[in-house]
């Protein structure tokens, strides 16, 4: 039994030009002690349907899933008291900009107590001493210092090692880090991705990391899902993804890579993802691929079988027989 | 031949704070830096934020006045009073095409706008010939002469902002960051469409970027900063293959690839960039160095070695 279960999520936000389908028909499911990395390009809807099991979407969104499960919990029925109670304690996550999601108006110290007065029975001392130990784990130095710094005092990798602090402050089972590195360099970047993996070896909690960077993804999740346009067109296991990605989306997002060029001129996907208006009727991504034919434009793929990589697509690439030929 | 650019020594300080009773701090934004660049070569310019990158591109610009030091646009010397004939040698590309076109104009408004300013001389149905065959050159389409910036999305934007920018046959682009802010599939597109330009209009290029894996793929030479100062200076392949600075090599080790076989351990930098108020005495990298001396912390070290220097008193290699 997987820790969060999540079976064909939709969520449609309702819009001024009209309903605009952010997430379409996505399965999550993530172990504990496992690692899975979300990757998509902008408007994927790789943050909208991590928000959406959270439940911190606002009142224009409609969210319908078959399924939607944390730990066996039915995370669509929660009271907004029950969420409470799970969430910052059981389940957390780190947002991408540190400097806008922390309370400019408080400490960090102040901000992390807090979640650990809702969520513990520890006192007051037990509290202040939990801090300390936190921000020695997430590696700030002087932690006694900084927990009476404000954000603007601190810089954006300090910044964002106190959302982790904070975030993993009550031991949580499942971390959801949505694009944790982006807004650093990238000698912090390794910093926090090696802390976030050491973190999750220690504790064996489930980490799902949303984010763009393909290095990232290789460098440290072990299973990855693929989105497009809304919905998962590819879910393997890492180094089967980069060796014989199945969808077609994967492979020419793997090969516009820079460093994978071999020469000077990079492979590329041509057009743009679509919009809210010109969504075709078959696969979403047959505009933009080249071994797309008519039952591509028209008919919606199936989702292939596990050895295929849960590919939405008609055609997979490098299926089995056709590695064997 | 002389360089398109050539830079001498090249800094800019800032001051900062300082009241009625106080003494501004100075902020060495830019310092000690020096490089060349050939027509039809590109030089990257690597290093993390607050490493003086986007000053430099202000300074090359002529936005700002250098606070020391002097360059020359294809030999010709830099100063203030020939920026305005200079100018439109050095054109410039920013990160976000969101934020650095008008709104409120068309793209034919925009491409036309640098010539009406500076070639006066030319008729309107001259400039709106240069502007749809400028379009043209970029791989936009005759249609889209007439559109506004939000029409588009923002690989085409960034198109517009390249083809603005070379509308007056600039010798110099200077490139911002330009494929930061887009998705990887558009990424390769406009790094494409740079080249091509490169090949055939002989440009020069200035790359700025923190992105090692595009550094690696554009660039012909590179020069590594970091704190306002370059630490290192060389061609892309013996840089990436054989850094000598220590802080290079870290960089290069901590930049993610993308290839799950190949995790290796990482160069684990400890503590982060001091702030530039406060840049030590010796070598700004020493106290996150794993190599440091007492040297290290006393002197600073200056750029030494032929044609692949480096700032440092131990270096690799």
């Amino acid at each position: 039994m997987s820790l969060l279960r999540i079976r064909n999520l939709s969520v449609t936000f309702t819009t001024a030009g009209g309903a605009f389908r952010a997430v379409d028909k996505v399965d999550v499911d993530v172990d504990s002690g496992e690692i899975l990395a979300i990757v998509g390009e902008s408007g994927s809807g790789k943050s909208v349907s991590m928000l959406a099991a959270m439940g911190l979407l606002p009142w224009t969104a409609t969210v319908t899933a078959d399924e939607m499960s944390f730990d066996g919990q039915d995370l669509r029925q929660l009271t907004g008291k029950a969420r409470r109670r799970l969430i910052g304690n059981q389940l957390a996550m780190i947002f991408q900009e540190p400097m806008s999601s922390l309370n400019p108006c408080f400490t960090a110290g102040f901000q992390i107590r807090e979640a650990l007065r809702k969520h513990t029975d520890l006192d007051r001392k037990a509290r202040h001493a939990r801090c300390v130990e936190l921000f020695e784990m997430v590696g700030i130095p002087d932690p006694e210092r900084r927990l009476a710094a404000f954000p603007h005092q601190l810089s954006g990798g300090m910044n964002q090692r106190v959302m982790i602090a904070m975030a993993i402050s009550c031991r949580p089972r499942l971390l959801i880090a949505d694009e944790p590195t982006t807004a650093l360099d990238v000698t912090i970047q390794a910093q926090i991705l090696d802390l976030l993996v050491n973190l999750q070896r220690e504790t064996g909690m489930g980490l799902i990391l949303i984010t763009h960077d393909m290095g990232v993804v290789a460098e440290t999740a072990e299973r990855v899902a693929v989105q497009y346009a809304g919905q998962k067109v590819e879910d393997q296991p890492v180094r089967n993804l980069f060796d014989s990605p199945h969808h077609p989306y994967t492979a020419a997002l793997l090969a516009a890579l820079p460093e994978r060029a071999t020469e000077a001129r990079l492979p590329t996907i041509p057009g743009v993802v679509p919009g809210q208006h010109d969504r075709p009727a078959g696969c979403l991504f047959s505009p933009r691929c080249r071994y797309a034919d008519d039952r591509c434009r028209n008919v919606v793929p199936p989702v292939q079988p596990d050895a295929l990589g849960r590919a939405l697509c008609h055609y997979p690439l490098n299926a089995p027989e056709e590695a064997r030929a | 031949m002389s360089p398109v650019i050539e830079a001498r020594d090249l800094g800019r300080d800032y001051e900062v704070g300082g009241g009625l009773f106080s003494e501004p701090g100075i902020v060495r934004a830019v310092a000690a830096t020096s490089f060349a660049v050939d027509a039809g070569r590109t030089l990257a310019v690597v290093g993390e934020s607050g490493c003086g990158k986007s000053t430099l591109a202000r300074l090359v610009t002529m936005i700002e006045e250098p606070t020391s030091g002097s360059f020359a646009i294809d030999g010709v010397e830099v100063t203030p009073a020939r920026w305005a004939e200079l100018r439109t040698d050095v054109q410039i590309v920013f990160q976000d095409p969101y934020g650095s076109l008008n709104l409120r104009q068309r793209v034919g408004q925009i491409l036309e706008e640098p010539l009406k300013i500076n070639r006066p001389k030319l008729s309107r149905k001259e400039r709106q010939e240069r502007g749809r065959e400028m379009m043209r050159l970029v791989g936009l389409r005759d249609e889209h002469y007439d559109r506004y910036p939000h029409m588009f999305s923002g690989g085409q934007r960034q198109r517009v902002a390249v083809a603005r920018a070379l509308m007056l046959e600039p010798k110099l682009l200077v490139l911002d960051e330009p494929v930061s802010a887009l998705d990887l599939s558009i990424q390769s597109q406009i790094l494409n469409l740079l080249n091509e330009l490169q090949e055939k209009m002989d440009l020069a290029y200035l790359f700025i970027s923190h992105d090692l894996s595009v550094v690696r793929h554009v660039a012909d030479d590179i020069l590594v900063m970091y704190l306002g100062r370059p630490v290192e200076f060389g061609p892309k392949d013996e840089v990436f293959d054989a850094p000598r600075h220590p802080y290079t090599k870290a960089l290069i080790s901590a930049t993610p690839s993308a290839n799950p076989e190949g995790r290796r351990e990482r160069i684990k930098l400890t503590g982060e960039i001091p702030s530039p108020l406060a840049v030590p005495p010796g070598c700004p990298f020493a106290p996150r160095c794993w190599k440091a001396q007492q040297k290290c912390r006393d002197e600073r070290p200056a750029m030494t070695g032929h044609p692949h220097p480096a700032a440092c008193f131990f270096p690799e290699n």
